[in-house]
């Protein structure tokens, strides 16, 4: 019997007296690339917390592949092959780029927490950082420290240690923030391929992005889901041009 | 270059030149005992090759880990004394043992107290990390008043390494010479260090800086950060075990003070002061306050005190400790620059001089009086007879401090504008 990739029955969140998350009914099929849109302080990075379990949630069930999830820790959510992004840019700050990336491939790997092997010899370990490195084009940054790399930069590394364990299931909030026009076109066609087959959920603001990438679309407002469809019907959708997209320059 | 393959010799050379500091650290301390022959700086010399574990281990915590603790002499402590019984029941006849390899009881007793006590402490990082240590230490300092049978009580526990070896040895000395032990130290103290040099290359060693920088992100990719921290602590508990184990063997006593706060202190001193930043920092810091210990506590009472002070002015101005200055020198001399700074630096060596002679002269008075039997008996100041009860003596004292303080803030300017002109040819060159 197979199940869908993510299943958030009823998921609520409070924190304290705020009601952040009211009640969100989510089904993204395996494969489906997913956009959850929404104005700012909608609880688009709550829900992302949620289910990567960074945050417990209130109320609810998210289940992943049909599995139960909520209450896990955020490691062992990693280790069911699902990896998020941060919106606000969230590294191994004093460690160089390659070094943030081969962190990122370790437990994939397998090496759990070894001290019996050198890093420095695994040919397949380095051999797929160094792949990963010329993806998100950092190659010159190799041995640079993360805290010294541009805005742009720390985001591609985001992105680079989001995907490099082999998740199947891709949380990515809000990618393309602060990117020129290049680098954003850059890192769709990155996002493309390395989701190739996977289930993407990605927070997003660019809507070019989202009309480009997503099969399917979610707005969230307030804690709530007020429509979930293919992208025609959500631009074309009445509440959403009301509650959302008439709003803004956004909807461009 | 050649064209044909690389022979044997090459391979050779290359192995001296990947190698070459290792090499050149083995070598040196293989030669020290040649140069230093007294017996107080080959027993100095031993010592300092037992912090050098001890600060090792400390900096898998600290430098390499994120965690500050202020109870790592309980692992040291713990392996002494381990030893000490260990060494004991050899001399009883309850086992045989070579002396050679008794640092290993230390050892592995370190890492049954860093099993079960980091398992409690690193639940969490950060303040409450720092605080549980504390605890930790104040817990066993208490319980060693209460097992005497273990601890010894006042007295401690004491032992004789030399019937030890005569009854099991593997290389047949007896280490009862100072040379024996030094011998001993040098070649437990490089194989800690080549162990622990290796672990920073491993899984966890890299997860361990993970966790470090960014706990939360390394659960995002599959790492408990508890397990991390877990593992990492239980293996500096080894090293620092191993390490009190070598200490027991020099002194042959331990009491509860060795696996107490005032050590604990020492060890976070000495690899602060040497810099948590870079491997070798912790050796340079071992070294150097071993060294300052002996040889400042001969020279004045109030070497506390200074060691203190040096501390403070290492926190304020020089977070990075010694090693870190070394480093941030590296690119300026790669790049032929480091000669622009040293006219700055060789301005600024005189006011520190004065300010450093004022400095010392009114703490030494200060002590001079409040220790001395007949305080307006005179003393040596360097190398004049000071009366510390004469107000003239404060006066000038006071005077040359002043100026002392007023000639630094002139001449550091100098050496910050050395650097800044550094720094801006550095980043004209494209190199930072
Ligand atoms: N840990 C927390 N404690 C209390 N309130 C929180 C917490 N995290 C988020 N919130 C609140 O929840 C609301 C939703 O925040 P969230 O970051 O999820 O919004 P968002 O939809 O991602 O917005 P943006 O588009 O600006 O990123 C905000 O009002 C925020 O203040
Ligand atoms: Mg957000």
């Amino acid at each position: 019997m197979s199940h869908d990739a993510l299943t958030l029955t009823n998921v609520h969140k409070r924190f304290g007296p705020a009601h952040i998350i009211r009640g969100v009914d989510l089904n993204i099929p395996e494969g489906e690339r997913h956009a959850i849109i929404g104005p700012n302080g909608a609880g688009k990075s709550t829900l992302f917390n949620l289910i990567s379990g960074r945050f417990d949630i209130s109320d609810g069930e998210i289940r992943l592949h049909g599995e139960a999830i909520n209450g896990l820790p955020p490691h062992l959510i990693n280790r069911k092959k699902l990896s998020r992004s941060f919106q606000i840019t969230n590294l191994f700050q004093r460690m160089t780029v390659f070094e943030n990336l081969r962190c990122a491939l370790l437990w994939a790997h397998g090496y759990g927490y070894s001290f019996w092997k050198m890093v420095e010899s695994q040919k397949a370990l380095n051999e797929e950082a160094e792949q990963l490195l010329e993806k998100i084009h950092l190659q010159d940054k190799r041995n640079t420290m993360a805290s010294l790399l541009s805005y742009a930069d720390q985001r591609a590394l985001e992105i680079g240690t989001t995907i490099a364990g082999g998740a199947n299931v891709i949380l990515l909030d809000e990618p393309t923030a602060g990117m020129s026009h290049t680098e954003t076109d850059y890192a769709v066609q990155l996002i493309r391929e390395v989701t190739e087959d996977k289930t993407l959920i990605m927070v997003e603001h660019d809507m070019g992005v989202v009309f480009d990438i997503a099969d399917r679309i979610s707005v969230l407002v307030y804690g709530e889901i007020i429509a979930t469809d293919v992208p025609e019907k959500i631009r074309g959708n009445a509440r959403v041009q009301e509650a959302y997209l008439g709003t803004g320059e956004d909807a461009a | 270059m050649q064209q044909t393959a690389k022979s044997q010799p090459g391979a050779a050379v290359g192995f001296l030149r990947r190698y070459s500091l290792w090499i050149a650290a083995a070598v040196v301390v293989l030669v020290l005992p040649y140069i230093f022959t007294s017996g107080s700086s080959i027993s100095m010399m031993s010592q300092m090759g037992v912090m050098v574990v001890f600060a090792l281990s400390y900096n898998m915590l600290l430098g390499q880990g994120g965690m500050l603790s202020f109870g790592h002499a309980v692992y040291f402590g713990l392996g002494g004394f381990f030893t000490l019984h260990a060494i004991n029941g050899v001399n009883n006849g309850a086992w045989s043992f070579p002396l050679e390899l008794m640092p290993l009881v230390g050892g592995l007793g370190g890492l049954a107290f860093g099993i079960i006590f980091g398992w409690i402490s690193t639940k969490r990082a950060g303040v409450t990390f720092a605080l549980i240590s504390l605890g930790i230490g104040e817990l066993v300092a208490a319980s060693a008043q209460m097992f005497t049978d273990f601890f010894g009580g006042e007295g401690g526990i004491s032992t004789n390494r030399v019937t030890a070896a005569n009854e099991a040895s593997i290389f047949g000395f007896n280490y009862g010479p100072q040379i024996d032990i030094y011998y001993l130290v040098v070649v437990w103290a490089f194989l800690a260090t080549i162990l622990i040099y290796l672990l920073t290359k491993t899984p966890l060693g890299r997860m361990a800086n993970a966790v470090r920088d960014n706990p939360e992100r390394a659960q995002f990719v599959g790492y408990n950060p508890r397990m991390v921290r877990f593992a990492q602590f239980s293996l500096s508990g080894f090293f620092a075990g191993l390490a009190g184990g070598l200490f027991a063997i020099m002194f042959e006593i331990l009491t509860a003070e060795n696996l107490g706060a005032i050590q604990s202190g020492s060890v976070l001193l000495m690899t602060y002061i040497g810099g948590i930043g870079i491997f070798f920092g912790p050796i340079i810091g071992a070294i150097l306050i071993t060294w300052l210990q002996t040889s400042l506590s001969a020279f004045s009472e109030a070497w506390v005190l200074y060691f203190g002070l040096m501390f403070v002015f290492m926190v304020m101005y020089a977070p990075f400790g010694i090693s870190g200055i070394i480093m941030q020198h590296y690119l300026p001399y790669k790049t032929g620059l480091l000669k622009r700074l040293l006219p700055a630096y060789g301005i600024a060596v005189i006011p520190t001089l004065i300010l450093l002679v004022g400095a010392v002269s009114i703490v030494e008075m200060g002590y001079h009086i409040s220790t001395s039997y007949l305080p307006s008996r005179p003393m040596d100041l360097f190398w004049v007879s000071v009366v510390a009860t004469n107000a003239w003596s404060w006066i000038i004292a006071g005077a040359i401090f002043v100026a002392g303080v007023f000639a630094c803030r002139w001449s550091y300017r100098k050496v910050g504008r050395a650097w800044d002109d550094v720094n801006e040819t550095l980043v004209e060159r494209g190199l930072a």
